[in-house]
């Protein structure tokens, strides 16, 4: 935030910059000071960005053609396929973008895990990303119910009936939202209505999460606080724009892989049959994003406790920077902690994967012992570690490890790069 | 950088994997060599062909596939008949049209335009037919079953004498590729059923083999696109990394940093 004294060259840019000072900000955004030491996990951020923006262009040019009605909405997504120019290409690109979104945001979740980003004094960063995350949830959900095959109107059926776990209104809260007294097309009209509304939420959002970010910097992979410009750091442009453009190509290639020559190994089959209340599918699923959620759902035998707990679940990473006692950031310099980061990732794996199986026996068990495992980490493990754990000596700078000043600052580096 | 790649290609495994394990807790389906699959995978031109005679001579006479036109037929990337031939075949099908000025419906010869002449008029009237079954559209089929085309094509050769120990209704029969294992559809098709043109031996196998890769096409009418896109988009964006990487190495070997 060193430039506020920014100026303007010519007179007509000082003339317009006086009046609204467009000019400034785009010089901070190509000046802002970053840490030249961040490695790839942070270039998801931009990745991102690429994600929501190619959502919102696909998805609007896909409702130019979709009519969100209980009677055509499938056979409307089929002239899409079949009759629109290309309409294939942008729909496959939007359904699978949005698999592709969560796979980026997951990552981006999980790097800000591992390198404490959610720290002091990044706390409304993080849980601004947590907003973005539930309303990205909500979009989603709402998007898959659109094609209106069977696991649309039947997973819409089981999602918004979560809600009569609510005692006493829980019934009623679920007729108000379904518009009726059952899913039908009042409960899509509204679906689309509210699906085309939250991207835009979350632009705004986004504008906001990159706003507080821009105000401490961002944080890196040694995880302190470094002066800003200062040897640490880089410019944004060229530096860190060349290198997300750099992730967001390879990232593109995979996505492009799925949209081309597997472009529905991600959807459930059930949805290309159109939706039947009459005939329940053999197994309910969500997406695969959702499903470590679900299996926390299903993990529980009472049905109000079980909303609690999925609820919880995502809840309780909002309060995260409170539940993590440790001072250190990042975990290179946490042996124990980051022990434990790579139990969860494996823990939220074994969610998701009991989440696709039907809830019973051995899958119920694991299900069980996982999502417990779940809260322990973040209600029990974090908060006794910060005070327990023996962290590792933290370096003064970032240049320090690279020029090596300081005996143990190898160590740390060789960790460091274990982990790029 | 390695690790990106290893991250990408363990999500994309676990992905697979994962979507896949429906599919594995069932029997082994036949196989068969798809000349659709691949990275440049195109329909058999003569076996789309051969394929929209038995759908049209066996299928058709129950299920339906209402999201296709006739004009399909003669469109690049499809059996691609000539127009003149699928004007021909449009025209052998009696379509209901109308009300004319007098307020009447009326039957006329198919065009183009027409959408596949449907069996039955409405959903009871093929219950109604068959059974209490309803045969599913045909349109998008190979998409909404697990299996894919491999199930298919499994399910028109597995029928089978019922194991002594299976009791089977009237109106059911015994097929070991079906959910179940029970099926209200009577095996549709027995060795030289249909005349194939082109002198092809219509074997149940070549039939089965011909009608699914006609599934396929109907279910992705766009594949055959789909595929040279493919490969031009990520041909290009590889191209397009590999010169970014390295105007990324140059920029940032302007500090003591790597990249």
């Amino acid at each position: 935030m060193s430039d506020h004294d920014y100026r303007p060259k010519s007179r007509a840019g000082q003339w317009f910059n006086d009046r609204l000072p467009l000019l400034t900000l785009a010089n901070h955004l190509t000046d802002y000071p970053t840490p030249k030491n961040l490695n790839y996990w942070w270039t998801f951020g931009g990745i991102l960005t690429f994600c929501l923006i190619t959502q919102i262009v696909t998805g609007l040019t896909l409702a130019m053609h979709y009519i969100a009605h209980a009677d055509m909405a499938f056979e409307s997504v089929e002239h899409i396929m079949r009759d629109v120019n290309y309409g294939w290409l942008i729909r496959y690109i939007h359904a699978n973008g949005a698999s592709m979104f969560f796979l980026a945001v997951y990552i981006h979740i999980f790097r800000s895990l591992f390198y404490g980003s959610y720290k002091s004094p990044r706390e409304i960063i993080w849980i601004l990303g947590i907003i973005i995350y539930l309303l990205m949830m909500a979009a989603a959900f709402m998007g898959y119910v659109l094609p209106w095959g069977q696991m649309s109107f039947w997973g819409a059926t089981v999602i918004t009936n979560l809600f009569s776990a609510i005692p006493l209104v829980g019934e009623g809260i679920v007729t108000w939202l379904w518009g009726g007294y059952s899913v039908d097309n009042p409960t899509l009209t509204r679906f689309f209505t509210l699906h085309y509304l939250i991207p835009f939420l979350i632009l705004g959002l986004v504008v906001l999460h990159i706003w507080a970010l821009h105000v401490p910097g961002n944080n890196n992979p040694v995880g302190i606080d470094i002066k800003k410009p200062s040897k640490d750091t880089v410019p944004f442009h060229p530096y860190i724009v060349i290198k997300d453009g750099f992730a967001l190509l390879m990232f593109m290639i995979v996505f492009a892989f799925f949209v081309f020559y597997a472009p529905n190994i991600l959807g459930h089959a059930d949805n290309y049959i159109e939706a039947n209340p009459m005939v329940t599918p053999a197994h309910i699923v969500p997406e695969w994003y959702l499903l470590p959620f679900y299996a926390i759902l299903r993990s529980v035998p009472d049905k109000l406790l079980g909303v609690v707990a999925m609820l919880s679940a995502i809840l309780i990473l909002a309060v995260l920077p409170w539940l993590d006692t440790s001072k250190i950031r990042s975990a290179v310099f946490r042996p124990l902690y980051k022990q434990f980061y790579w139990i969860l990732v494996v823990d939220v794996l074994i969610l998701g994967y009991v989440g696709a199986m039907p809830a019973e026996g051995l899958y119920l068990l694991i299900a069980r012992v996982a999502t417990a495992y779940y809260f322990l980490h973040f209600l029990v493990i974090l908060p006794v570690l910060g005070f327990k754990e023996k962290t590792l000596p933290v370096p003064l700078s970032i240049t320090e490890p690279v020029l090596g000043g300081s005996p143990n600052l190898a160590a740390a580096r060789n960790k460091e790069s274990k982990i790029e | 950088m390695k690790s990106l790649f290893k991250l990408f290609s363990i999500i994309i495994i676990i992905i697979t994997s994962n979507s896949y394990s429906f599919a594995a807790e069932k029997v082994e389906y036949l196989k068969t060599d798809w000349s659709f699959k691949g990275l440049f995978g195109k329909f058999d031109r003569a076996s789309l062909q051969r394929g929209y005679q038995v759908y049209t001579e066996v299928c058709a006479s129950c299920h339906s596939m209402k999201y296709l036109s006739y004009r399909n037929l003669a469109e690049p990337g499809g059996p691609e008949f000539s127009e003149v031939q699928a004007k021909a075949i449009a025209a052998s099908f009696e379509v209901t049209d109308g009300p004319n000025s007098d307020g009447e419906m009326f039957t006329r010869p198919g065009k183009l335009s027409d959408k596949f002449v449907m069996p039955y008029d409405n959903v009871k009237a093929a219950q109604a037919a068959n059974g209490g079954a309803y045969p599913p559209d045909m349109s998008v089929l190979v998409k909404a079953r697990g299996g894919g085309v491999d199930y298919i094509y499994s399910l028109l050769q597995g029928y089978e004498e019922a194991p002594s120990n299976v009791s089977l209704d009237d109106g059911v029969y015994y097929n070991k590729y079906m959910y179940g294992n029970k099926i209200r559809m009577a095996a549709p098709l027995s060795d030289g059923l249909v005349e194939y043109g082109d002198g092809t031996n219509a074997t149940v196998e070549q039939m089965s083999k011909d009608v699914t890769t006609f599934l396929m096409w109907s279910a992705e009418p766009h594949l055959e696109a789909r595929h040279q896109m493919g490969f031009k988009a990520i041909v290009y964006l590889i191209i397009l990394t590999v010169l970014v990487y390295f105007s990324m190495k140059r920029i940032w070997s302007r500090v003591e940093s790597e990249v």
